[in-house]
Order: C-alpha cells, then structure tokens, then sequence
C-alpha cells in the first residue's frame, strides 16, 4: 500500500541511500529474527542436541548467544550506516 | 565493623553522590530539563539508558525468577534485550533527527493532530504509571529489608532523594546521577556473582562458569547437574520449559516492541547531540545492560543449584544460618508438613499465600506458620525468588561489605529507573499538554515551572502508590509492555518507513491497538483471573504475549483505514524524507 514516492526535493542520492538503508535494515532484522525467534525458540528443541562450552546450544543462543550477536548487530549497522552515509555525502 | 553499619555507610554515601551531582548539574532551561541540552555523549548516555532500563526489578528479582522457571525464563532475557536493536535500527536514529523533546511530540507532529498527540499522552502516561509504582515498591522493600525501615519511611526516603535530583536537575540532572548509579548497580551485582561462580565451578567469569563443570569431582556442568537434581525431585528439567512454543514466541516479541516502545527509553535518545549518535548510544546501552543480562541466568543457576543443596533434605536444626535470617523477612519458610524435622522440597506450595507466621516456634525451631498447608502437594519449603539475588552473599559466606554494596545497588537500580519515569510524565503534561494543546502561549519560564511542578505530582503519586501498592500492581506489568507494543510503537514505526500513513489511519490503529490490549489483560488479570488458563486464551496466547495480537491489529486497521482517507499532506512527506536522512540533525529545537 505505500506509495513511497519521492517528494520532488528529494535529490536522487537521498533515495538510494534510503533504498540501501532498507536492504541492510532487512538483512539484520532478519539475522535478529533467526538468532533469537529461529534459535533459541523454534528450532530450540534441535539444536538442544549439540552442546557449545557446556551449555545445549538452543538454551545458550536463548540466554546468552542472541544477546552478545544483537549487540554485535547494532555495531554492525553504526559502522555500515557511517559508511553508506559517507558515500552519498549525507553523514551528519 | 558491623554488616549494619557498612550499609548506612553505603548507602548514605552513594545517596550524598546522587545528591551531589544534582546540584552541579542543575537544569535552566526547558530543553536541559527535557532532552539534557541536547548534547550528551553517545556512551554515557547509554550508561544512563541502562540504569534508566534496569529497575529494582532487573537487579532483585530477574535471577530468581530465572531460577525458578528456567528456560522459560528466556522470554525476559531475549525480549528485554532484543528491543535495543529494534530501538537502535528502526527508531532512535530517525526519532533524534526530527529533534523534538517528547514521544508525543513525534506523533503529534508526524500526523498533524492533537488528538494523536493526545492519545499519544494518554499511553505514555498509563504505561509509565504501571510501571513507576513498582520502582517506589522496590525502594520500600530494599529499605526495609538491608536497612531496618519501615516499608512507608523507606519510599518517603527514596521520594525526597528522587524528587531532589529530578526535579532541580530535569533530564540533565538524570542523566548524570544515571551514570552514577549504573556504575554502582553493576558492581555491586557482579562481585557476589564472580564469587559463587569462582565457589561452585572454579571459573570467575559467570557466563563462562554456567556451562563449566562443577567442582565437586562429578564431572558435570552446572546445566546437567541442575537438570539432574531437579528432575530427581519431580521438578521439569532446568533447560526444558513448560510454556507452549507460540506463547515464549508472543511474549518475547510483544517485550521486544514493547520495550523499543517504552516512551521513558525512547526519550533518553533525543540527548545525544548526533542521529548517527542515537544508534551508537544504542549499541553501548545494550552492551552495558547485557554485562548484567548475561550474568543473571548465571546467578539464578547457582543460587537454585546452591539452595537445592543446602536446603532440600536438610534437618531444620543443621541449616545454614542464611535460612533462619531470611526466614524473619519472610522470604523462607518451613512447614514441617510430615513432622520429620527434615525439609523436602519439591514443586508446587507448600501451602497457600505468603507465610504468615504465628510467632510461635515449631519442633525444630522453625517459625509456625498459620497457612492452610497444600495437601496435594508434598512440598515443604516456600521461598520467595527474590532470596537468588538478595541472599547471595550470605549463601556464598562473602564479606559484610558486599551486602552493603547489594543494598547500595538495589537503591540505584530502583531510583534511576523511577526518575526516568518521573520525567517522561511531567515533560508529556507540560510539554505535550499546556504548550503544545492546551495552553500555546506559556512562555518557556512558565513551561518549565509547569514541568517541575508536574513532577512533583507525580512523585506523590507515585509514593503513594508505593505505600499503599493497589493489589493489581503485580498484576499488570504486562501492561507497561502491551500497551507500548500495541499503541506507541506501530504508530512511530509507520511514522518513519511509511510516508502514505495519514493521521485518521494512525489515530483508528493506536486506539483499537489499545483497547484490544487493554480489554484482554483486563478481563484476565483482573475481571475473571480463574479463567486465565491456556485453554481459554486466544491462539493460546497468555495475556503477557497479547500485546503482539494487539501490534497486528494496530498495524492492519491503520493500514486499512489510511488507504480509504485522504492522503498525507506534501509538507508531512517532506518531513518524513527530512527525519529519513541523518545530515543536519542539529540541536534539539524549541518548535
């Protein structure tokens, strides 16, 4: 439903760095979806089955991996974010 | 010197620090009490996130309550971290660029009504008020329990204290004394911790120390042992939970919106000077609360594997004295249901309630208890999760100053949390309501004023809810989270990534959001709390995860209504493709 047309100020290096924003917006909310909704609660009773530094591996990513990759995962996007916003000359 | 006197000394200290830097950092004008002057460094900024994020309910009770349930304990580690990249990536950057003081504001201005900033407020105010009267409980309780106070003295005393720095110093002073605090909840949260974990595995370091062997020459890891010991005793396994799947699935996604909707975190990133600043703050905020996340599965682990040992099958007479101690406040008890003198204990009550003791002393020298015992179940043992963290040192043996330092500790992450919630309410009522609905020409020298006062009403009631905590307080946290979830959060998120949301689709999704929440915690919190029972519920939904039912309604009902009514204004797109795009994001500015 969402007309995301460009009002016409909107300068051609603002819509593809909002389109390249989108993209990598997708790509981490979806490893944040798989690290925590994926692992530690849908395929939870799989994964139990292994074993990482003595804790079954579905319970470790529930309480403790998803958390150290959402931060891993902020950091990511501070630094890719500064990046593309260097590239379009939009950074602040 | 005594355990006792080190705690006055503690706390007494750490309150003339708090004190102190409110005086130093005293707010003069309207956009130093809302948004700290608009120019706080991103990582100390996320040190006040984390103190303003971790309540007395973090710091006391989030161990225990993973001990007791275990796995399905990880609803709260993952919801109540995850929502910082949900902040991080799809909020707090875009929120910082528009620049403005308020979540309301945002939501005001993006659909161009009052009555959305309206609603808006009304949200903010119901879900910091849920919350605030938990915080002032937490103070009461942590006073009374390490410093001998009344439960009423203790929350007047955290007010005072409260009231000086919010109050005096705004945003600003907050976020300072924040800073402060964070630096000594960790502290006095990961000592006892490095301690048990160095006790029970021989490793310091808690997060490594839970999947490591125990040291008693068994040759297991803290996980299997647990594992063992409790399904020895009839209990479900330690890393194998009882809620269904898509229930842990709603309840750990409605606290991850929710938490990324909370309107008291949100506002903490219109403080850095930067859009690009609110994102790094972001990421130093979560790593900063995930030292204590990360830890707490940890504690909650030892301590139920230490209290499992030391307790279960255990004469009365030969316990350790930790038992008798906690047994005064009424955090343990035993009701010697087969007259053996020894304790069993096994799942389910042991008998109905809380204790409630006679004053007379049992057989063993336990303390009588007037409780109906629970006839169906075998246990013998009550025990409140808050003793995981609050009797950890004694449980460990460790030194009188690290109790001091827990009392210190608990005091900070009480206080910190309830004056970022003190804030959010006076700065939505002189902000959102007089200046910008109901009284548009107060000068900022009246709006402030106006902000100081509100916070002072909003410290009394917030006292007074902490004294006289209404039966449903316990009751409705799930509130503070579904409501944020199913109200502010799709609204904003709509705000930023779909230009076509206009103001009748916004308005029609946050308020059917909120009453389809709001109905269903109702009726089973409060109205029919018998019928709270899976079977009952829809989807199998409890009424914690409902909020995500709620955010889906929100969603498709603001959706289907923007695309039969007028569409956006031009110069409301040309303010979403302004807040899209980090340059000049500048000062916070006065509208």
């Amino acid at each position: 439903m969402d007309d995301d047309t460009p009002t016409e100020q909107t300068s051609e290096a603002e819509n593809s760095y909002w389109q390249e924003n989108i993209r990598l917006l997708v790509s981490l909310m979806a490893i944040w979806f798989a690290c925590s909704f994926g692992a530690g609660i849908l395929f939870r009773d799989f994964l139990d089955q292994f074993m990482i530094g003595g804790y079954p591996l579905g319970f470790w990513f529930a309480q403790q991996g998803s958390i150290y990759i959402f931060i891993a995962l902020i950091f990511f996007y501070v630094v890719r974010m500064k990046q593309i916003e260097r590239k379009y000359d939009l950074d602040d | 010197m005594e355990t006792q006197t080190l705690i006055y000394i503690f706390v007494a200290l750490s309150f003339s620090l708090y004190i102190g830097i409110a005086i130093w950092s005293r707010a003069g004008s309207t956009k130093e009490f809302y948004v700290a002057g608009g120019g706080v460094n991103p990582v100390v900024n996320g040190m006040a996130t984390a103190a303003d994020w971790m309540s007395a309910a973090s710091f006391i009770s989030m161990a225990g309550i993973l001990a007791f349930a275990g796995y399905d304990g990880s609803v709260y580690l993952m919801g109540w971290t995850g929502g910082f990249v949900m902040l991080a990536l799809l909020l707090a950057p875009y929120l910082r660029k528009f620049g403005q003081f308020t979540v309301p504001d945002f939501i005001g201005t993006r659909y161009y009504s009052k009555t959305a900033r309206v609603v808006a407020v009304i949200c903010l105010i119901f879900i910091s008020f849920t919350y605030i009267a938990g915080q002032m409980r937490g103070v009461g309780i942590v006073f009374s329990r390490f410093l001998d106070v009344e439960i009423t003295m203790g929350v007047i005393i955290g007010m005072g204290i409260v009231f000086i720095y919010a109050v005096l110093g705004g945003m600003k002073g907050i976020t300072y004394t924040q800073v402060a605090q964070y630096c000594v909840l960790i502290f006095a949260y990961m000592v006892p911790a490095f301690f048990l974990s160095f006790m029970i595995t021989g490793t310091p370091i808690p997060q490594l120390g839970l999947g490591s062997g125990v040291a008693d020459g068994s040759g297991m890891s803290v996980l299997q042992k647990l594992d063992t010991v409790l399904v020895d005793l009839g209990f479900t396994a330690y890393t194998d939970g009882s809620k269904s799947m898509i229930d842990v699935f709603c309840i750990t996604l409605a606290l991850m919106v929710g938490t990324a909707g909370l309107p008291h975190v949100i506002v903490r990133f219109f403080t850095v000077p930067k859009a690009s600043d609110a994102r790094k703050s972001a990421g130093w905020a979560l790593l900063f609360i995930a030292l204590l996340y990360t830890t707490a599965p940890a504690v909650g682990a030892f301590g139920m594997l230490n209290f499992v040992e030391k307790v279960d099958d255990t004469a009365y007479s030969e316990v350790d004295e930790f038992f008798p101690l906690w047994e005064s406040n009424g955090l343990l008890a035993f009701q010697d249901k087969n007259g053996d003198g020894v304790m069993q204990y096994r799942p389910g009550n042991a008998f109905e309630g809380k204790p409630e003791y006679t004053g007379e002393s049992g057989q063993s020298g336990e303390r009588l208890l007037s409780n109906t015992p629970n006839a169906e179940s075998a246990n013998e043992v009550y025990v409140d999760h808050d003793i995981m963290v609050l009797a950890n040192p004694e449980i460990a043996n460790l030194p009188g100053w690290v109790v001091a330092l827990m009392a210190a500790g608990g005091l900070a992450a009480a206080l910190s949390t309830a004056a970022g919630l003190l804030l959010v309410i006076s700065s939505s009522v002189s902000h959102d309501l007089l200046k910008s609905t109901f009284a548009p020409n107060i000068s900022s020298k009246a709006e402030l004023l106006a902000a100081r006062i509100a916070a002072t009403a909003a410290i009394i009631v917030a006292g007074y809810l902490g004294i006289y905590p209404p039966g449903w307080v316990a009751q409705v946290v799930a509130f503070a989270f579904g409501l944020a979830a199913s109200s502010l959060f799709p609204a904003i998120f709509m705000g930023i990534f779909f230009k076509s949301m206009n103001k009748e689709g916004a308005i029609a999704g946050m308020v059917s959001g909120l009453v389809f929440t709001f109905s269903y915690i109702l009726y089973f919190k409060l109205l029919d709390p018998a019928a709270n029972t899976a079977e009952n519920w829809l989807f199998g939904i409890s009424p914690e995860g409902i909020g995500v039912i709620g955010m889906l309604i929100n969603f498709g009902i603001a959706i289907a209504v923007a695309s039969v009514t007028k569409s956006t204004p031009l110069e409301i797109r040309k303010l979403v493709d302004s807040i899209r795009v980090p340059r000049g994001a500048g000062d916070a500015h006065v509208h």
